[in-house]
């Protein structure tokens, strides 16, 4: 008996620029997501993100070529001054945004009041790893899509896809990170800053290397993440992925450097009825960006055209692999070695 | 000094104990000062010294003692068996529930029924908690990391976000080691090289969570299963009157498996009964965990900093 066709899903591309956003429409990403230069989104980094004119601009690139863009607002208004978030809402109505990523209830309720037909999907920020969380937040604020949370195993995303009517997107590939998002502030015990109140993690003004006659030390808000040995590749120094002592023994405590990639299990993510792919990594080059959209668009297009058939190509595996963080992949929760 | 009285509330245990520490734990709670205790497993599903009719049979037995009892539910629900006990919880009627994430906050709200926000839910401005007054919300326990300057803009004292008539009361994070993150992984499963799913309980050899240092020797981080936790006892003991003026009347309490009866005096002696806070502050020092003492969050600084009154 022939398989019924799989809807394939909108693979959603981070634009961390402009230059970086027009490689993505130009390498076949269906959709970008982007956020402004301030505190409102969770990649606040110096030297990253859209003003004004650029999203603007942005816009008009991927709509003149039938692509949508998502602006990201997904940090939480903070009680000295909500109105940068309330204006980046009101923003991204007047650009014409095609969707805004939120997590915060404050900017949800904004949102829905001041602009009822401005489309929102609950960022993965929000931390909702249920379908009942889904189901709350499209019952108070109508969000029409939700982005999970990287803690569920692919039953567990199964089960979550027959309880909602909300569209599920899902993280595909990119720097991995371990902790529940929008639920960690390890970054703001070290630092003061956290992606909750400030839109980063391991903010670079707390980041510290020294060079010491054993190699490069890395520090974040003085304390010592890693220490590399002169030949060893260097990560950043996020705490999630430093090497530290327990119980006399040093190492990588709580997870390696390590990318996730679901490049295997693409076929079953579609089956499934996952609507939408993330691609992570609005921090990295617009060269990464291309790259990343390339190899997924063409994955995508495999399996959809014969989704029994899909074999991971050597040459994307190839190409991710270079990307990934440490150069390793992983499943994440979704497979069984978290279990 | 404001006459008013300053809440103390024992939060739930978040490390691994055995059913008779559990116990002796709220044995010593039962005679202790504080007026509120926060019961419930809110880590881990694999955790199941107690079940849930254990924790209402030990409500029973608290509320007898004359404590106000609150039952809170799992700050990360991954299962349909996490939200069967989501909903078990939020149907009774005779506690007050503390909401761990929105599932919760699904399950309570459809009810009508008053309940209070957990650290977890993420209010960072008068604008979200309005929006959970809305759903029932009489009671909020600010996010760690929120400077207690924070927690007055977003639920002052002179005017309160109330639910219906009832003024939202704020809780701030008073002692304890505090809960920084959550994951899907078991990092102490994953420490002894085991699965979750076979993960031999060993965090029960870790009654305070399981130390992780630098490599030059500083306490850092504790490990507690899925959830990382700060290894520095967060200690508000010294900001008496900041508290007061930024409107909180609660202070949480977190437990450690040892002393935390004398915390619990600590903090009522200074929040309480005019002792001096510079005394409490060394006993508390004493108290032998690694990691020291931390206020940086009151003060919008980092969580692990510590500064002197």
């Amino acid at each position: 008996m022939q398989q019924p066709p799989f809807a394939a899903p909108e693979l959603v591309c981070p634009a961390g620029s402009l230059r970086a956003l027009q490689l993505a429409v130009d390498a076949g990403a269906d959709t970008v997501y982007l956020g402004l230069k301030n505190a409102t989104n969770a990649r606040n980094f110096a030297g990253l993100n859209f003003d004004d004119a650029q999203v603007r601009e942005g816009i008009a690139y991927a709509h003149k070529r039938g692509r949508k863009v998502l602006m990201a607002l997904n940090t939480f208004a903070q009680s000295a001054d909500v109105t940068p978030w309330y204006r980046a809402v009101d923003t991204a109505v007047d650009f014409g945004a095609d969707a805004l990523i939120c997590a915060d209830t404050a900017v949800m309720a904004y949102a829905t009041r001041t602009h009822p037909e401005l489309r929102l999907h609950l960022s993965v920020q929000a931390s909702a790893t249920s379908y009942e969380a889904i189901n709350f937040y499209q019952r108070h604020y109508n969000i029409q899509r939700a982005v999970l949370p990287r803690v569920l195993t692919l039953q567990q995303v199964q089960h979550v896809l027959r309880n909602t009517s909300v569209e599920i997107e899902c993280f595909a590939f990119g720097s991995l990170c371990v902790m529940v998002e929008g639920r960690c502030t390890l970054s703001s015990y070290a630092t003061g800053q956290s992606p909750n109140n400030v839109g980063v993690c391991s903010p670079p003004s707390a980041v510290r290397w020294t060079d010491t006659p054993t190699g490069v030390e890395s520090r974040l808000g003085g304390m010592l993440i890693d220490h590399y040995a002169p030949d060893e590749p260097r990560g950043y120094p996020t705490i999630c992925k430093g090497r530290f002592v327990v119980e006399g023994k040093r190492d990588y405590a709580i997870e390696e450097p390590t990318s996730l990639n679901t490049l295997a299990i693409l076929p079953e993510l579609m089956k499934m009825g996952v609507k939408a792919l993330k691609i992570e990594g609005r921090q990295r080059s617009p060269a990464y960006t291309e790259q990343v959209t390339k190899v997924w668009r063409q994955a995508i297009d495999a399996a959809k055209a014969s989704p029994d058939r899909f074999s991971v190509q050597p040459t994307w595996t190839a190409t991710l692999g270079h990307l990934a963080e440490g150069q390793q992949h992983t499943l994440g929760a979704l497979d069984r070695p978290w279990r | 000094m404001s006459s008013e009285r300053i809440s103390l509330t024992v939060g739930p245990v978040l490390t691994y104990w055995t059913r008779q520490a559990l116990m002796d734990f709220y044995a010593g709670v039962a005679e202790s000062a504080a007026d509120t205790v926060v019961l419930g497993e809110v880590v881990c599903s694999r955790r199941y010294e107690f079940k849930l009719d254990d924790w209402l049979d030990l409500a029973a037995d608290l509320r007898a003692a004359g404590k106000e009892i609150v039952l809170a539910t799992q700050g990360l629900i991954e299962s349909e068996a996490d939200l069967r006990v989501v909903r078990r919880i939020a149907e009774q009627r005779d506690y007050l529930v503390e909401a761990g994430d929105a599932s919760a906050l699904a399950v309570l709200e459809p009810a009508g029924v008053p309940f209070a926000i957990g650290p977890h839910l993420n209010v960072y401005s008068r604008a979200a908690l309005e929006e959970h007054a809305g759903f029932g919300a009489v009671r909020w326990t600010a996010p760690a990391e929120l400077p207690l300057e924070a927690m007055g803009r977003v639920n002052p004292a002179a005017d309160p976000v109330k639910a219906g008539e009832t003024p939202v009361a704020t809780e701030a994070f008073g002692f304890g080691r505090m809960p920084l993150a959550f994951s899907a992984r078991c990092f102490t499963a994953r420490h002894h090289r085991l699965s979750k799913d076979q993960c031999e309980f060993r965090c029960q050899d870790y009654p305070d969570g399981l130390l992780l240092s630098t490599s030059d020797g500083k306490p850092f981080l504790v490990l507690n299963g899925i959830q990382t936790q700060g290894a520095a006892q967060h200690c508000l003991i010294e900001q008496r009157e900041q508290i007061v003026a930024n409107g909180v009347r609660r202070l949480r309490l977190s437990p450690c498996s040892q002393h935390f009866t004398t915390v619990v005096a600590c903090f009522e002696q200074v929040m309480n009964q005019g002792a001096p806070a510079a005394a409490a502050r060394r006993e508390l020092e004493a108290i032998a965990l690694p990691g020291g003492l931390a206020n940086g969050y009151a003060q919008g600084r980092a969580g692990m900093e510590w500064k002197a009154a």
